[in-house]
């Protein structure tokens, strides 16, 4: 018999949520419901990730769909106490968007939320992912069984070729076409992937959906294994992954007893079985055929395609290889249909995307957008602007490559496309939001020191040349640029994209060619004026007291020449100080602790 | 656990509907037994347990049961409001668990007003 609660706490825990402290606040609400004696009343659920993760712990209780954020062990005493005892919902744990006074109880009227469109996410803090009939309870599983029992694999293919749905882990490659070459491909044995590399610094799409819904994602492997004809899956996990390893390992298990996995599903002539594989952290082995040749056991290199994995891929058999979200994405195609998919989205880009929202918006977090969305609504309306009230500057999407696009675009209607011609790219879905206080020269270099370090070294332009680039950009932003350095980085960039093997090297130099074009006149200034307009190069900083503020505020408090490694700055205590210009190292440590605000930057 | 077939997949989410209603705040009638301090100290406890005890022994599935504040009126707890999804609101007052339950299977499951308990239709009356 099912236990009937009037309350559930629907508390997030993902690894945002955990790493400030998630699980620690669900057993306190637990032991604070149990000595009330309410535990028969409320009961509490641990979910993954909401997406607004900026606000962890969170937690949404329903029926109400009461928000709460940042909910700490000390509140429990009280929130249970007043809530979930008393019915008063507790407005001090609630969100107040910034610039405003009074909070926001409810989950579906915070601006976060209401323009999302969630399809890969569509139970996202509603299941327990670690509970199988949460899922099935939500439809899971039952567009599994309507393609293994209504359609054939023709069929299946058909619908998801109709719904326009491309891969989401990068190129955009219509998942249709693709499964039809493994379908073509003559072989007794075929493979299918779920590639969870996920490599670019900053993204958490694949990581969110595997943690708050694995079983999305085994659904959607069973339908592309009944389409191609393949009968054995690797889901292809990183290893700094924990939470989403467990939590698709307990899944396989439950798949597994329940007969979702083995043999003869269903009692049909269908035999299916999924395999981890926890991936060591190198980016390139996102790549597709370096991830093929690390399951197979050897060195995670790239090699030249053609032949693709849909003809030759894992030990040579036919292979379909997705990422994550385009295999979570999938079930939902088929219960609901290619119509409705494909009237989300744009001309050449269809229905919704996943995207890891950071950098300088009030709301960071784990968005899903429909395709055609604008960049000014993603970063204003579910973003909430930028911090501090700061100015917008550029987003930089596609990870390490990608580029940047600025404010003039931001009423660009993002796709596939839209973002390759303003010189940037989808990618996976990472998306950087910088303001007036960023440098694009340093955001280059960040990104260069990034791909140079992956780079396998297989190849040389994408080795040798991205070190190259390194080099230069450092020297620039050290204020020891030369005028010729423009144009060195746009002839290697040209290069390296040239005459690299794989996507790795062929998109790297992205970042500075996209900076290069936006932001010339920054890399100028750098370079001519050995100056760093956004004040962030510190070798291009000088430091200078204000003397009066120094004196005034205060008070020659003496702590700037304590922390002054260089004896560079001079004063007594309860006078103003003065830095030696000849002396300063320009390391910026005086700036850092002055609690007065009475150094500047020249 | 037994390995699922086809038709398992349906009776696992007819068995999970109680659930996912109260996820999805879906109902079709709401019972909100108000838990004011005075309402706790009348009794509003044992009402509440009463209801879902009830609920689930005779696994209803679409009935919310939910609990408010005082709703004003101290010396007639404990109270509860009945509300059939779209329809006006009925208080009941001095309530008990026999009472309670005789609400829950005439009025919240097959809609007829238990007229002797109710105290108003409409909210007009009392402040909540
Ligand atoms: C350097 C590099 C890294 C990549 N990393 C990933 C990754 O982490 N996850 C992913 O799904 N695809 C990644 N890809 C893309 C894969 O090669 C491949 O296109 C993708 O897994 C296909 O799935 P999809 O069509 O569903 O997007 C990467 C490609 C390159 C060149």
């Amino acid at each position: 018999m099912a236990k009937a609660y009037r309350i559930e706490v629907m508390a997030c825990t993902g690894t945002g949520c955990v790493s400030n402290g998630a699980f620690e606040v669900i057993e306190a609400i637990r032991e604070e419901l149990k000595k009330k004696n309410l535990h028969s009343e409320v009961d509490i659920i641990a979910t993954g990730c909401n997406g607004i993760c900026a606000l962890g712990p969170i937690m949404v209780v329903k029926p109400d769909n009461i928000f709460y954020k940042e909910i700490t062990k000390k509140d429990v005493p009280y929130l249970v106490e007043e809530h979930f005892l008393k019915g008063r919902p507790v407005k001090k744990f609630m969100y107040t968007p910034p610039e405003e006074k009074e909070p926001i109880p409810l989950l579906n009227e915070i601006n976060f939320f209401t323009k999302q469109v969630l399809v890969a996410l569509r139970n996202r803090g509603l299941v327990d992912p670690e509970v199988i009939e949460d899922y099935i309870a939500r439809d899971g599983y039952a567009a599994f069984a309507k393609a293994i029992t209504e359609m054939t694999p023709e069929k299946v293919i058909q619908e998801i070729t109709a719904s326009g749905l491309r891969g989401r882990g990068g190129a955009g490659f219509p998942t249709g076409l693709k499964w039809q070459a493994v379908r073509r491909a003559t072989s007794e044995e075929k493979f299918i992937i779920c590639n969870g590399d996920e490599g670019d610094p900053g993204a958490f799409m694949d990581r969110s959906i595997v943690e708050s819904d694995p079983h999305s994602v085994i659904e959607g492997l069973l339908i592309g294994a009944y389409a191609t004809g393949a009968s054995k899956a690797f889901v292809y996990i990183r290893n700094e992954y924990p939470l989403a390893v467990k939590r698709i390992e307990i899944a396989i298990e439950q798949a597994r007893d329940r007969g979702l996995i083995g043999e003869k599903i269903f009692g049909l002539d269908f035999n299916f079985d999924i395999k981890i594989v926890r991936g060591a952290g190198a980016f390139v082995c996102g790549e597709e055929t370096a991830l093929i040749a690390s399951v197979e056991g050897r060195l995670g290199e790239p090699r030249p395609r053609p032949p693709y994995p849909a003809e030759k891929g894992l030990w040579g058999r036919p292979t379909c290889i997705n990422n994550v979200e385009t295999w979570a994405t999938v079930p939902v195609i088929i219960s609901r249909g290619a119509k409705w998919f494909s009237s989300m989205g744009t001309a050449t880009s269809k229905g919704t995307k996943v995207f890891s929202l950071v950098g300088k918006v009030n709301n960071t977090g784990l968005i899903e957008v429909p395709m055609g969305i604008t960049l000014k609504e993603i970063i204003y309306d579910i973003g909430g602007g930028i911090t501090d009230g700061k100015k917008f500057k550029a987003v930089q999407t596609g990870g390490p490559s990608g580029g940047c696009i600025t404010a003039a675009l931001l009423d660009l209607p993002i796709d596939y496309e839209s973002l390759t011609a303003a010189g940037s790219m989808m990618g996976s879905g990472g998306m950087v939001v910088m303001d007036e206080e960023t440098c694009m020269v340093d955001i280059a270099r960040y990104f260069l020191s990034f791909t140079a370090y992956e780079s396998c070294g297989k190849c040389t332009p994408c080795r040798e040349g991205t070190a190259e680039m390194l080099k230069i950009l450092e020297r620039i932003c050290n204020g020891n640029g030369q005028p010729s350095d423009l144009e060195t980085l746009g002839t290697l960039s040209h290069a390296i994209k040239e005459g690299s093997l794989c996507g790795l090297g062929k998109t790297a130099p992205n970042p500075v060619l996209s900076t290069m074009k936006y932001f010339k006149e920054e890399y100028e200034s750098h370079i001519y004026k050995k100056k760093c307009p956004a004040k962030t190069c510190r070798k291009l900083n000088e430091y200078v007291i204000d003397e009066k503020r120094c004196l005034s505020v205060g008070h020659g408090c003496d702590i700037c020449k304590k922390e002054c490694a260089y004896d560079a700055i001079i004063g007594q205590t309860k006078e103003a100080h003065r830095i030696i210009q000849e002396k300063c190292v320009k390391c910026g440590s005086c700036y850092d602790v002055c609690k007065f605000n009475a150094i500047n930057i020249n | 656990m037994g390995k699922l077939s086809i038709e398992d997949l349906a009776k696992i989410k007819e068995e999970s509907k109680r659930k996912m209603n109260l996820r999805d705040g879906e109902y079709k009638a709401k019972i909100n037994v108000h838990m004011g301090t005075c309402g706790i100290a009348a009794g509003a406890r044992t009402i509440v347990d009463a209801l879902l005890r009830e609920i689930e022994k005779k696994d209803i599935k679409e009935i919310m049961v939910t609990t408010s504040g005082c709703a004003g009126l101290c010396s007639r707890e404990p109270m509860a409001t009945v509300e059939i999804k779209g329809g006006a609101p009925v208080k009941y007052a001095d309530l008990t668990e026999a009472k309670i339950i005789k609400i829950l299977n005439e009025h919240a499951l097959a809609g007829k007003v238990v007229k002797e308990y109710a105290l108003a239709v409409g909210s007009e009356k009392t402040t909540a």
